[in-house]
């Protein structure tokens, strides 16, 4: 409960300014707190004259919370794949495993993964559990989750990390269910906190209006999804020595109530806009699903991929798995070139993490200008064609 | 068919902004709505009882203002509604609320079906469906695009993956998390609003579902929001100068290193 003291409240306000929920109202001099309180303390940190007090039960401690060791990362692999986000991991693991002065360990679940396994040492992990089996070909999370949660039981990592992909976010929640662990999701920054070791877990939320740092102090493993494109990798290094551990899976692990009938890649290979390091996007200003040929044109000759705005999927104009925004993927290429875009919020929380934001609008008052570290005000369909035209002289 | 949509009422997102130089909320005329991944669920729920017959339940945990959005939902077509409400729910993470919602959904009763909106807007973790689904010890699928068929005892689901989609059959009872382009939801009809305006909306508190005070609310989340701060502001608008030759020029420069 938050307790407002009557005899110290004063009735300033400063608190119903500082809630982040609109829970406080000033009445009658004092502080009244609505049931949307969601317990943060913002208020309390704000008030001056200590009227706002947190009477809050902390979470009960672990008993075996030093028993857990050393950072685990889930590398994932599909249809003969790594994705690009588990050495990205390795990279970000490798950092907070040496400042934990723990081991780091990846966790790769797949069929027929080859050489992978050597991959990841090279790029950082201390250890390998394998676990291929032909169970594990298609991506279900019954499974995925069972086999996981058992080796995160047995070898007690007090971090896990997983991409924030669809697998990733689908089946990492049900992990954290399992081990009734603290799950932070989507996240763009890890650090360790000096004083007790604990990981500081960075994420966006209100579709990137607001960013929020997490903990999860009392149980363990600390647990995060992390966004696409935002960790670095280290470089491959053949000369780093690692094991491999293979590990088979039990018969009940590998129950499932789920089959999978069929995948479906839409636009082979082309779609996947997260993995992009060049995006060329396109909006509304298109005007048509014709003017929308200038995008694809313009991409091509950068080597880029094609993605788009809300309103151009909604319109149908080109299908949903290019859509960056809120409702759409979260990209943070190397260079982000906006066609026609506005810049709603909702658009531009699914990009401003961009190196490079060019952008391209008749509007020269588009909120897109904000975001854009170059600009060019006027006409795409005189714009665009010309510069295809001067790229080409260039190179 | 026995259909719970799991619902959550949200500040609209685009309204809500952290101002950079108090770092506190900006929410003047923020609403509240449904969350809209929420309504695709609920429309969902609807039309699969429209084909196979049944009932649908709306449940949310919340403060008692989202009684309001409860009878919206029974405008649209949910037959009842349960507010899930109590003072100590109050900071729960997504572990906490979807042990809640275990237990709200262990005093409902019985069902066939679970949808839930992919994630809510407001925190856009997408970690209470998969959570509720595990509890309670059901198979769930995430970021369903389509139902394609099914009957009592399964459903065949388009489920996105980042590259496409996979098709996949699942045993019911399951939960499944929904996207937007799985249908368009309809607007509460007259003789909806009216059922809605009558409808009784069943509360239930943390006693009535039994609800361990050690695993709700605040005390009972493993993770603590530390700070909240407003995003890094990138550099300033940046407008090119000169005639479009020039800066086409200058633009090109500034491409060349990445390609």
């Amino acid at each position: 409960m938050l307790k407002v003291s009557k005899e110290l409240c004063i009735g300033c306000g400063i608190c119903e300014d500082h809630c982040p929920f609109g829970a406080i109202t000033v009445e009658g001099g004092l502080a009244i707190v609505s049931d949307t309180c969601t317990l943060c303390g913002a208020c309390v940190e704000s008030c001056e004259v200590e009227a706002l007090s947190l009477d809050v039960k902390a979470k009960q401690v672990q008993d075996d919370l030093a028993s857990w060791t050393g950072v685990m990362v889930f590398c994932e692999y599909r249809r003969g794949e790594l994705a690009p986000v588990s050495l990205e991991l390795l990279g970000v693991g490798r950092e907070l495993a040496d400042k934990r002065g723990a081991k780091l360990t990846a966790l790769l679940l797949g069929h027929e993964t080859s050489k992978t396994a050597d991959l990841l040492i090279g790029h950082g992990a201390d250890v390998v559990y394998l676990v291929d089996h032909e169970e594990l070909r298609e991506f279900r999370d019954d499974c995925y989750s069972q086999v996981s949660a058992a080796l995160i039981l047995k070898y007690k990592p007090e971090i896990v990390l997983a991409g924030a992909t669809a697998i990733g976010r689908s089946f990492i929640p049900g992990v954290a269910t399992v081990l009734n662990a603290g799950l932070t999701a989507d996240c763009t920054k890890l650090e360790i906190r000096e004083e007790d070791g604990a990981l500081l877990q960075t994420r966006p939320a209100f579709g990137g209006n607001i960013m929020a740092t997490i903990v999860s102090e009392s149980t363990r493993p600390q647990m995060a999804t992390v966004r696409p494109k935002v960790m670095k990798e280290l470089e491959f290094d053949a000369a780093r020595k690692g094991s491999i551990v293979e590990v088979t899976p039990t018969k009940e692990q590998l129950q499932s109530r789920v089959q999978v009938l069929e995948s479906v890649v839409a636009e082979a290979g082309s779609v996947n806009i997260q993995e992009a390091d060049i995006l060329v996007s396109g909006g509304r200003g298109l005007e048509n699903a014709k003017g929308f040929e200038l995008i694809r044109e313009l991409a091509e000759t950068l080597g880029a991929k094609v993605s788009a705005s809300r309103a151009v999927v909604d319109a149908g104009w080109i299908p949903y798995p290019h859509q960056v925004g809120q409702t759409g993927k979260t990209v943070a290429p190397k260079l982000y070139i906006a066609c026609g875009i506005s810049g709603a919020v909702q658009h531009v929380a699914g990009m401003q993490s961009a190196e490079t934001i060019v952008a391209i609008n008749r509007d020269e008052h588009a909120t897109i200008f904000d975001v854009a570290d170059f600009g060019i005000v006027g006409d795409l369909f005189e714009i665009i064609p010309k510069l295809i035209r001067k790229i080409g002289e260039r190179r | 068919m026995k259909i719970i949509v799991c619902v959550k009422q949200v500040p609209d997102a685009k309204d809500v902004r952290l101002d950079p130089v108090t770092n506190t909320l900006a929410r003047e005329g923020v609403q509240s709505i449904m969350n809209p991944y929420d309504q695709h669920a609920l429309e969902e729920a609807v039309r699969l009882k429209e084909i196979h017959g049944g009932e649908v339940v709306v449940v949310t945990m919340g403060p008692p203002q989202a009684e309001e959005m409860l009878r919206l939902a029974i405008s649209c077509g949910a037959d009842s509604a349960f507010l899930v409400s109590d003072r100590s729910f109050a900071g729960a993470d997504t572990w906490a609320t979807s042990y809640t919602l275990e237990h709200a959904l262990k005093k409902i009763g019985n069902f066939d079906l679970i949808l839930c909106g992919k994630q809510a807007i407001d925190g856009d973790t997408a970690q209470v469906g998969p959570g509720l689904a595990t509890r309670l010890g059901i198979p769930y699928l995430t970021c369903v695009q389509k139902v394609r068929e099914g009957n009592s005892t399964g459903l065949i689901v388009e489920r996105m993956m980042d590259d496409g989609y996979d098709v996949v059959s699942v045993d019911l009872p399951a939960l499944l998390t929904v996207v937007k382009n799985i249908n368009e939801p309809r607007v509460p009809s007259l003789k909806g609003k009216m059922k809605a305006k009558k409808a009784e909306i069943i509360k239930l508190s943390a006693e009535d579902i039994g609800a361990d005070p050690a695993c709700i609310g605040l005390p009972g989340s493993p993770t603590k929001v530390v700070n909240v701060f407003p995003p890094e502001a990138r550099g300033g608008r940046s407008v090119l100068t000169g005639t479009l030759d020039e800066q086409l020029d200058q633009l090109v420069d500034k491409l060349i290193p990445y390609l």
